[in-house]
């Protein structure tokens, strides 16, 4: 399983992988919203950690299709299949993978683009807490959406509206935790409950997507 | 005679065969009655005027959008417990249906809520979760449409239909969360001390038994119709390697 996982990130980090193709969408992201809302301090605070969210959210979608598809197209998933590795442990080490080349990158770059779009200072702890937090949930559902479309030649439209709703209740806390935390209002429940939709995610959508990917591989 | 007969697709289309023109029939006179009843025989709402009649139709669409994707949820179950072939075309059947009903629903509410709120649209947690749910809906069936193989795209449904429904829960007290509503609460709780005056809750019983009625009938209507193209599809198979 380590292999696997060392294996997935050089893929991910030789050309071609889409190592920074999420942090390079998160960059463009935060530095297109203040040319189109303006420059003013006042307008940008207050929207910062949304926009950075969904920032978040859209870079992670992004590189979704690749967590299996490759795969799937040169055949190493049938391989990958037969090994002695159960499939909901596969499953869970290509989300890890995926989360550590988008999610974490994007959480240690987030302080650098909450500057630009002028995120308050008391909301940057928040900020990154919420990212750490919660991204691991984006890249599991997107793991399992991945699963699900494997199949399909243009899989990349059907997957982002299948797990476009399933990111709904991750943004809403995950957004909500760093408002909260900008006006000091307490942000440690909506903290809490993203850290309870991550810990669900991981004990139970790596079943889901082994079941999925039984499916697609029969 | 159990539910488990009905896996036969032979008996399901006997049966339904026989039940589909009372079905329609019923739903067709509830509807009339009630319809009838609600826009031309109760008096205005002494606050929203004649704006209240909308009800009868933004009411029994919604609970029906709600209970649509509860009864995918079971049929779901059952075709990955037991491979009962009928249950998962019932769900595939019932997905279309439950589009439009949520789409019913929101409309409605739009076009009560613009002479009454003053807005098309708000951010409220109830309209919120309805938009979530009409995606969910509207991933369900590209995902149907997308797969060629019938078993392969039961399997998969099924299973999304699950985890959406976890989701989709997640996200009706996400919304709560995130912003305060303007939608009013329930209306018709059976334990409330409030509820809507009788004059406005018979004729509303009789619609909301309409659109049950005829949510069954159009589901037993179109299992049919997914049936008999499945029929066809192997008879023209069958003739292709004849």
């Amino acid at each position: 399983m380590i292999r696997l996982l060392t294996r997935d990130l050089r893929l991910a980090i030789r050309a071609g992988g889409g190592f920074g193709l999420a942090v390079a969408f998160f960059l463009i992201v935060s530095i297109l919203v203040p040319f189109g809302v303006g420059p003013d301090r006042a307008t940008l605070a207050p929207v910062a950690a949304g926009i950075l969210w969904v920032g978040a959210l859209l870079a992670c979608l992004l590189s979704l299709d690749r967590i299996f598809a490759t795969d799937h197209e040169d055949g190493s998933l049938e391989l990958l299949a037969t090994s002695p590795v159960p499939l909901e442990a596969l499953v869970a080490v290509k989300a890890l993978a995926h989360w550590l080349t988008t999610g974490l990158p994007l959480t240690l770059a987030a302080p650098l683009f909450g500057v630009f779009l002028s995120l308050p200072p008391s909301g940057m702890p928040w900020l990154i807490a919420s990212l750490a937090i919660g991204t691991p949930a984006l890249s599991m559902i997107g793991a399992f959406g991945a699963a699900l479309t494997v199949g399909l030649k243009r899989g990349g439209l059907l997957l982002s509206i299948l797990v476009l709703p399933l990111y709904v209740p991750t943004l809403i806390f995950g957004a909500d935790t760093v408002r909260r935390g900008i006006e000091d209002l307490g942000p440690m429940t909506p903290l809490t409950l993203l850290a309870g939709i991550t810990l669900g995610a991981i004990a139970l959508l790596p079943f889901a997507g082994a079941g999925v990917l039984r499916v697609n591989l029969r | 005679m159990s539910f488990w007969e009905y896996a036969n697709p032979r008996r399901f289309m006997g049966l339904s065969d026989r039940l589909m023109p009372p079905l329609f029939l019923l739903s067709g006179i509830c509807l009339a009655v009630g319809l009838i009843w609600g826009f031309f025989f109760t008096p205005d709402d002494f606050r929203q005027g004649s704006t209240v009649k909308i009800i009868y139709l933004h009411v029994p669409s919604a609970m029906m959008a709600i209970n649509v994707w509860i009864m995918m949820l079971v049929t779901s179950l059952v075709w990955l417990i037991r491979r009962h072939h009928v249950s998962v075309l019932a769900a595939k059947a019932a997905a279309p249906i439950g589009i439009t009903m949520t789409l019913m629903a929101l409309f409605t509410g739009a076009i009560w809520g613009q002479p009454m709120w003053g807005t098309f649209w708000a951010w409220d947690p109830r309209l919120t979760s309805f938009l979530i749910l009409f995606l969910f809906y509207l991933g369900y069936v590209a995902l149907w449409s997308a797969i060629e193989d019938p078993d392969t795209a039961a399997d998969l449904t099924s299973i999304l239909c699950l985890v959406g429904s976890v989701f989709a829960l997640l996200s009706r007290y996400a919304v709560n969360f995130w912003n305060q509503g303007l939608h009013q609460g329930a209306s018709l709780s059976l334990d409330a001390e409030e509820n809507i005056s009788d004059v406005f809750w018979f004729p509303l019983l009789v619609c909301i038994t309409g659109f049950v009625l005829l949510f069954v009938a159009l589901v037993l209507l179109r299992t049919r119709t997914e049936i008999r193209s499945r029929r066809l599809h192997a008879i023209s198979l069958r003739e292709r390697a004849a």
